[in-house]
């Protein structure tokens, strides 16, 4: 990453402070708070299972929401209110923005998690519950879903790159949608007797980033290990996705007409 | 010999329209024009005449159709070309959450000085545009004016020797109009190469060693604003009165234009002294005759009802 990627960078993470994006660790904050209260007086023994299913998904979904809907905006909203014009003026190359940008976010993601990880700790501090070995599959799920976050805001940016961020929205969401059940629907072609449908949904799973790989909260939350072999399958898999479609949109927005 | 400041060089472009964007529709034709060092030209054009996406297209925000240009020799596609121009966009916005220090901070980053070099710098533009008291102010809570003045300071920030600036004075009261000026012939007697679009007419007749006049994508003239209108025919104005007590004959007061008093009659330079002839019989006193010179103004409406005449085709369709 080049110096200029990083200023962009650190740019990117103080519009998001700035517009208070990390608000939303408030509403996390008191969610986990409530249910750390709640599980405690109504649940004996599933406590552990019930605030570490809560609190990962609450850092998936609200991690998922960031990525999708500030990362559509990455792009187009700088060209929209023509904040770009003074910057690509200055010896700043596109894809060096490109890359800014999605470095500024993800740092973003990153410590949002940071924080939220912290505050799931203290909830499960405060249900009572000492520290085990077997916890070490919640960092490992934090792990995947920060992966996940990686992967949904590389596509976010891309068609923020060269589309409106209403249909960016749906685009993202379609993809991401499709690549949670991309297992389902290769086997649903495999199950068909259609050679087109069955080549179609091969396609589609081979295409399509399959988020379901991504998802061991399950695990987590009942305290299974979470092999090694996933976890860099995963890693390998998001690193090389991420690059592909950086590529792809540094390309695409180092060719677009800034009208 | 040494480069000129700015180069350009058939610059086209062509922008698709219509539904199936299968038409293409031409804003700026074939542009060649020249600056050398040190030179402030204005490029004038009614609206929609080509002089933003000429801009554009030398800061390499869109990509030309045909055509290339060079600033001090080097091509515009060459990245490091950057660090040789500053550019102010047509009604510029900047990151709003920002404060105009923070923000010229930002870009001076870009180009490598360290923290003491870019603190020295925002805080001499700041106070150079007239911003010092206001630097630690979101940009959220500027006026245009102010916005237009943070424009200027983050495109001469990094001392470029040529400058860019897409209608500098356009949103702005006149005293902030007052203000730009002076900063442009700032610009000029410290060296520095200035291309200024604008429509306001007289502040380029008051700034430019020339101007290019741009109307439906074409480059219709080039020169010193004196130049330019020195083509025109001149003709003679003459204020004239009736004597106490006599009044003036209604033909004479017919062709004339009454102003407080006064009268006011515009002749052809050949018809002066006939016209005078024909005063003095009725007798009228004449309080002055001076020469009616032409003004930019009057070339560049010229040339945008011609433009008109000629209704030239600007867009062309692709088969």
């Amino acid at each position: 990453m080049s110096a200029i990627t990083g200023v962009v960078a650190i740019n990117t993470f103080r519009e998001a402070v700035r517009d208070r994006v990390l608000y939303n660790l408030v509403f996390f904050a008191l969610l986990l708070i409530g249910a750390a209260i709640l599980v405690g007086q109504i649940s004996i023994g599933i406590d552990r299972l019930v605030i570490v299913n809560l609190g990962l998904s609450a850092i998936s979904v609200f991690g998922l929401v960031m990525a999708v809907f500030i990362g559509v905006g990455l792009v187009c909203k700088e060209i929209e209110k023509r904040t770009l014009y003074s910057l690509l003026s200055k010896p700043i190359r596109r894809w060096e923005f490109v890359i800014g940008k999605y470095a500024g976010l993800l740092l973003t993601l990153l410590l949002n998690t940071v924080f939220m990880s912290f505050g799931l700790a203290v909830a499960l501090f405060y249900v009572g519950r000492p520290f085990v070995r077997s916890d070490v599959s919640i960092l490992v799920a934090i792990y995947l879903i920060l992966l996940e976050f990686a992967l949904v805001t590389a596509l976010a940016l891309f068609f923020s790159c060269f589309s409106s961020p209403m249909l960016s929205i749906l685009f993202t969401l379609s993809i991401y949608i499709t690549g949670t059940f991309a297992a389902d629907i290769r086997e649903f072609g495999d199950f068909s007797r259609n050679p087109a449908l069955k080549a179609i949904t091969r396609a589609l799973y081979y295409v399509i980033p399959n988020f379901h790989n991504f998802n061991a909260i399950a695990s987590a939350g009942h305290g299974q290990s979470i092999p090694f072999s996933l976890v860099w399958q995963d890693t390998l898999y998001a690193v090389l996705y991420v690059v592909l479609v950086l590529f792809a949109s540094s390309i695409t927005f180092s060719v677009r007409d800034l009208k | 010999m040494s480069n000129p400041a700015i180069e350009i060089l058939g610059l086209t472009k062509d922008y698709p329209s219509g539904f199936w964007r299968r038409k293409m529709r031409r804003s700026l034709d074939s542009l060649t024009l020249q600056v050398e060092e040190g030179e402030v030209l204005g490029f004038l054009g009614p609206n929609g005449a080509g002089k933003t996406t000429t801009m554009k297209l030398l800061m390499g925000l869109i990509f030309p159709t045909a055509g290339n240009a060079r600033i001090r020799g080097r091509s515009i596609e060459d990245i490091s070309t950057h660090k040789l121009i500053g550019y102010l966009p047509e009604q510029p916005y900047f990151y709003d959450y920002l404060t105009a220090r923070e923000l010229l901070n930002y870009y001076a980053r870009f180009f490598g000085y360290d923290a003491d070099a870019r603190e020295k710098r925002v805080s001499h533009f700041l106070e150079m545009v007239g911003l010092s008291t206001s630097a630690d102010v979101q940009l959220r809570k500027f006026s245009k004016g102010m916005l237009q003045r943070v424009g200027i300071a983050q495109a001469i920030l990094h001392d470029p020797p040529v400058v860019f600036l897409d209608e500098p004075m356009s949103g702005l009261d006149p005293v902030g109009r007052r203000e730009v000026r002076d900063i442009i012939l700032q610009l000029k007697q410290d060296g520095h190469t200035v291309f200024f679009s604008t429509h306001i007419l007289s502040d380029a007749e008051m700034l430019c060693d020339r101007v290019a006049v741009l109307v439906g994508g074409k480059l219709q003239g080039v020169g010193a604003p004196s130049e330019i209108v020195s083509v025109q025919i001149h003709s003679m104005e003459i204020f004239f009165e009736g004597r106490e007590g006599h009044s003036l004959p209604r033909a004479v007061i017919e062709q004339a234009t009454h102003l407080g008093g006064r009268y006011r009659v515009e002749v052809a330079e050949s018809e002066l002294y006939p016209a005078l002839e024909q005063l003095r019989s009725c007798d009228a006193r004449i309080l002055s005759i001076s020469p009616v010179r032409p003004t930019l103004e009057d070339y560049f409406l010229h040339l945008v009802e011609r433009q008109k005449v000629q209704n030239h085709a600007v867009e062309v369709e692709v088969r």
